[in-house]
């Protein structure tokens, strides 16, 4: 049995939480989508004592999508020789006007794969067609893009291309800590941390006084993180720390690193509900400026427009819960989602809905 | 998204290799790692080894947790991997 779900010692931390005397509040923000979930799924967030809250930040990709890149994928369905590729999540994510799902529906072609490696397959398949991969995903999901363009690039694939959407975390972590939100302590991404390291994010969690740990994603680790920042921030001592060691290393993942770098660059980016935050998406490099579906097909969507009613944004900085959202459960919900956090199963709202 | 699976190397062809936990194998991409072994753990995210897992840490933060400090904090300057 994997020991980091030994019940034995999930009840062993899970008691040591519940009897933490906080003497005071304290806010703690998780800021990946799977941490989020697990949170919930595992009941962790029934045993925080008194005073400690958890917050979701905004650590699921599909949900900081700003409207208009959804916009702009549905734009790209239009054309007849262009398959537009996916993650799965991102299907019914609703846009401005219409989703995915409902773009497909009405004739594109959407196709949802697990890799970007299927969509280069799919671009090798169809040599008549522009295939466009959606790049969504934090630096988790950053190298597994670059691969994928380095191997077009290799095989001479030339149909294939990406629409870049891919969000970087510590200018996320800046934005928070730089607005009016009180955050005590981050449950840092463990697999964005295995690509990016530790010791990134200390410049930006020291200058803001603000501990954090990554975490890793099993019900022993969680707790084990949870504890190790309550700890520090009742002795009111600065830590970073690194709970998920087996498979983080300081330094983070050279090579994956070396790939991001190679093939994009950073520039300024919109975040649902943060607002464009500097530094904080990837272009592709001018080397690689071709693999842009924008340099060869011209998309213009109507002007985004937000849901109206829809907290997602709010939700997304910690300033509410989803069920403080007034849409919650009455007329959002998973079958009917109103917003990217309802609709996405690492969103806040849908976790919230189904782990009560 | 960040989702990412422990699974076993058991097949490695260039930069392509096979992986398998629990009875299902999955084609994977290796060109993000350095020196991956036949027999190694990694977390597999979007069809891409991402990262391979050390043994002897997860044992390392298993003993710590038994001792139920909470604190595992890394000093400055520290290499996490060391500690």
């Amino acid at each position: 049995m994997n020991p980091y779900r030994d019940p034995e010692k999930f009840r062993e931390l899970a008691l040591q939480l519940s009897q933490f005397d906080a003497g005071r509040r304290i806010r703690l923000m998780e800021v990946c989508g799977t941490h989020t979930m697990n949170i919930r799924r595992f009941g962790i967030h029934n045993l925080l004592p008194p005073g400690v809250e958890l917050l979701s930040g905004p650590g699921c990709p599909v949900c900081v999508s700003d409207n208009s890149y959804i916009d702009q994928a549905i734009e790209l369905t239009k054309f007849d020789d262009v398959i537009v590729v996916t993650f799965g999540d991102m299907v019914r994510v609703p846009g401005s006007y219409e989703s995915l799902e409902s773009a497909r529906s009405a004739g594109g072609d959407v196709r949802v794969v697990y890799s970007p490696l299927d969509a280069l397959e799919i671009a090798r398949e169809n040599p008549d067609k522009k295939v466009v991969f959606l790049a969504v995903g934090f630096e988790t999901t950053v190298p597994t893009i670059s691969a994928t363009i380095l191997r077009a690039e290799d095989l001479g694939i030339g149909n294939f291309y990406v629409l870049p959407g891919h969000k970087l975390i510590i200018p996320a972590l800046e934005a928070l800590l730089s607005g009016d939100n009180e955050i005590d302590g981050f449950i840092l991404p463990g697999h964005v941390s295995a690509v990016i390291g530790v010791e990134v994010y200390r410049e930006v969690l020291e200058r803001h006084k603000v501990p954090g740990v990554v975490t890793g994603f099993e019900p022993v680790d969680i707790l084990m993180g949870i504890l190790m920042l309550l700890n520090a921030i009742k002795d009111g001592r600065f830590l970073l720390g690194n709970e998920y060691s087996r498979v983080v290393l300081n330094e983070g993942n050279r090579k994956a690193l070396e790939l991001i770098w190679r093939v994009f660059e950073p520039e300024d980016t919109p975040w649902r509900g943060l607002g464009v935050i500097p530094m904080s998406g990837l272009k592709l490099r001018d080397e690689f400026s071709h693999r842009d579906i924008r340099s060869v097909v011209h998309i213009e969507p109507p002007p985004p427009r937000e849901h109206p009613g829809c907290r997602c944004g709010d939700v997304l900085q910690g300033k509410i819960k989803p069920d403080e959202c007034p849409l919650f459960d009455t007329v959002c919900t998973p079958d009917n989602p109103v917003g990217p956090c309802m609709v996405s199963s690492e969103g806040s709202c849908h976790a919230y809905f189904k782990y009560r | 998204m960040c989702l990412g699976i422990p699974m076993q190397v058991v097949e490695i062809d260039g930069d392509i290799g096979y992986v398998e936990s629990g009875g299902v194998k999955r084609k994977v991409g290796l060109m993000l790692l350095e020196d991956v072994k036949v027999g190694d753990w990694v977390i597999v995210h979007a069809g891409f080894a991402i990262e391979k897992i050390d043994p002897e840490e997860a044992i390392g933060t298993l003993e710590l947790i038994r001792e139920g400090a909470g604190r595992l904090d890394i000093p400055e300057g520290q290499k996490g991997g060391d500690s």
